[in-house]
């Protein structure tokens, strides 16, 4: 079974139905990346899938022995980080809370993991640095590492090359592909960047309110609504 | 100057003095454990952007200590209760009411303070321990106040080692633990609850105006020159302790208000940090 199957999911706040509609799925190693406007119910299906909200209708599955708890989640950064202390080593592990529970400490195997991820990254070199003096896609690397010591199977990025300069989001781009190449892990990115997004990902998910396309990103490039945001470039 | 230069020449004798009395240990006692647990509790207020909480939960204390003199109950039992449910007030006000984070604790900050001179200026007799209520009075500990602050440390000490690596999350960063499963306004409402127990114990002493600053300055300083949230949390809980020692210590022998005297050496602290660290910088 996939990881991930969506069947005509709709999501609603106070009654009010924000996205429906919803019907895909996600397997392993796909890459699947979802476009929309502002509005349009992307972090709302987002939530969905990391368990933070139930669908109104319709339902999300997780298969192959996955809970939403165990997506590894990057989200948006937020100011108050910005001036955050903390050690490059102290975010990575904070990505093993969900295996650990209400244990407290965190175990050796967790600590190997974070390492592993660290390493994998190329970022152990700034283990003990601060994280708030490092640069832009450096940050990122290690909010992927974060994300790799909660998941094995799915990550999940939420717009994350918004505020990085082209060179980065490429290298960025790229350290997500080959992750996915290496360890067959698949890839859920929510994304304004959709020329990117046809490029790297497999599949394409857009949303306006509604599923409006689902299916691979070459068959985006042939229909309309695809031929129309591609051309029309950046879907603000 | 010449006090002050006597208190420095002759600190042990000074210290020792102090010791012997009752109602200062009392105070030194109750102090030292609540400006630990302020100092703790401070890291992830400052953190989480909640540094005014305090502010407002010390003001309607104040208010509350205000009726309990009046209505005759036992001032701690009844702050108590009033201060946690605003706490939680807060707390939801912050994340989805129509009046928005600063301006809501500015708002339950002034209309505390408000309440509390109303019903002052309605009755007659207790006008002359405002003084004390604004500013904090050491003789006000009994030998209760310091069992409970015994043991609101303790539990404050427990929380933050067994719940070290949440604390952590839920600070840094609320999206990713939530995401993680974990139940970040079980936390929340831990640190709110925590943060009430600590301002109202700590007010009589600190006073209600001047018992809010122990929650910032500690933090506010450890940050200065410190980079990894561990030793932050440390470094505020050396701090928290260090200069309400010293700041006791000029208190008794100054004569000087209590709280104001602690502040004035958490300031001096954090001027002296903040100087360190811009050159630490420039460097």
């Amino acid at each position: 079974m996939a990881l991930i199957v969506c069947r005509d999911a709709a999501f609603a706040y106070e009654g009010k139905v924000v996205v429906e509609g919803l019907d895909f799925q996600v397997g392993s190693g796909d890459y699947l990346c979802i476009v929309g406007e502002n509005g349009s119910g992307k972090t709302t299906l987002m939530k969905g899938l990391l368990g933070l909200m139930r669908p109104k209708s319709g339902a999300i599955e997780m298969g192959d022995g996955l809970k939403p708890t165990q997506i590894g989640y990057l989200p948006q950064q937020t100011s108050a980080q910005k001036d955050f202390p903390a050690s490059v080593y102290e975010v990575v592990i904070s990505g093993c809370l969900s295996s650990r529970g209400l244990r407290p400490f965190y175990s050796g195997r967790n600590h190997e993991s974070a390492s592993e991820n660290m390493e994998k990254l190329g970022i152990l070199p700034l283990k003990k640095k601060s994280f708030k003096e490092l640069s832009g896609g450096q940050q990122q690397r290690v909010l992927l590492a974060r994300a790799l010591c909660a998941t094995k199977k799915i990550l999940l990025l939420d717009e994350p090359v918004s505020g990085l300069d082209p060179v980065v989001t490429t290298e960025f781009y790229q350290t997500v592909e080959a992750l996915r190449r290496e360890t067959g892990i698949a890839v859920i990115m929510i994304s304004h960047d959709i020329r990117s997004g046809v490029e790297y990902a497999s599949h394409i998910l857009h949303l306006q309110n509604r599923q409006v396309f689902f299916g691979s990103a070459e068959d985006y490039k042939q229909t309309e609504i695809g031929r129309y945001f591609l051309q029309g470039g950046e879907l603000q | 100057m010449t006090p002050l230069l006597e208190v420095l020449s002759d600190l042990p004798a000074t210290i020792s003095f102090m010791f012997s009395f009752t109602f200062m240990v009392r105070a030194i006692v109750v102090g030292l454990f609540v400006s630990l647990c302020a100092a703790l509790l401070g890291v992830s207020l400052v953190l989480k952007r909640y540094a005014m909480i305090g502010t407002g939960l010390s003001n309607v204390g104040f208010a509350a200590m205000v009726i309990a003199g009046v209505i005759d109950v036992a001032p701690l039992a009844f702050s108590m209760p009033v201060v946690i449910a605003t706490a939680f007030i807060l707390l939801r006000m912050n994340e989805s009411s129509k009046v928005k984070g600063d301006s809501a604790v500015a708002l339950i900050a002034t209309s505390g303070l408000a309440i509390g001179v109303i019903v002052m200026a309605m009755t007659t007799g207790i006008t002359l321990h405002i003084c004390n209520i604004m500013f904090g009075s050491i003789f006000a500990m009994t030998q209760a106040d310091m069992y409970m602050s015994i043991a609101l440390c303790a539990v404050v000490i427990i929380i933050f080692v067994l719940f070290y690596k949440q604390l952590f999350a839920v600070t840094y960063d609320e999206s990713f633990a939530k995401a993680t499963g974990t139940k970040v306004e079980v936390y929340k409402s831990m640190l709110a609850i925590l943060t009430a127990v600590t301002v109202v114990l700590g007010m009589r002493m600190m006073g209600a105006l001047l018992i809010a600053s122990l929650t910032l300055f500690p933090a506010l300083s450890a940050m200065r020159l410190c980079k990894r949230f561990l030793s932050v949390v440390v470094a505020s809980a050396a701090i928290g302790i260090a200069c309400f020692f010293v700041g006791m210590i000029f208190s008794f022998a100054l004569d000087l208000p209590p709280g104001a005297s602690v502040v004035g050496i958490n300031l001096i602290v954090f001027a002296i940090f903040s100087c360190v660290s811009f050159v630490r910088q420039k460097l």
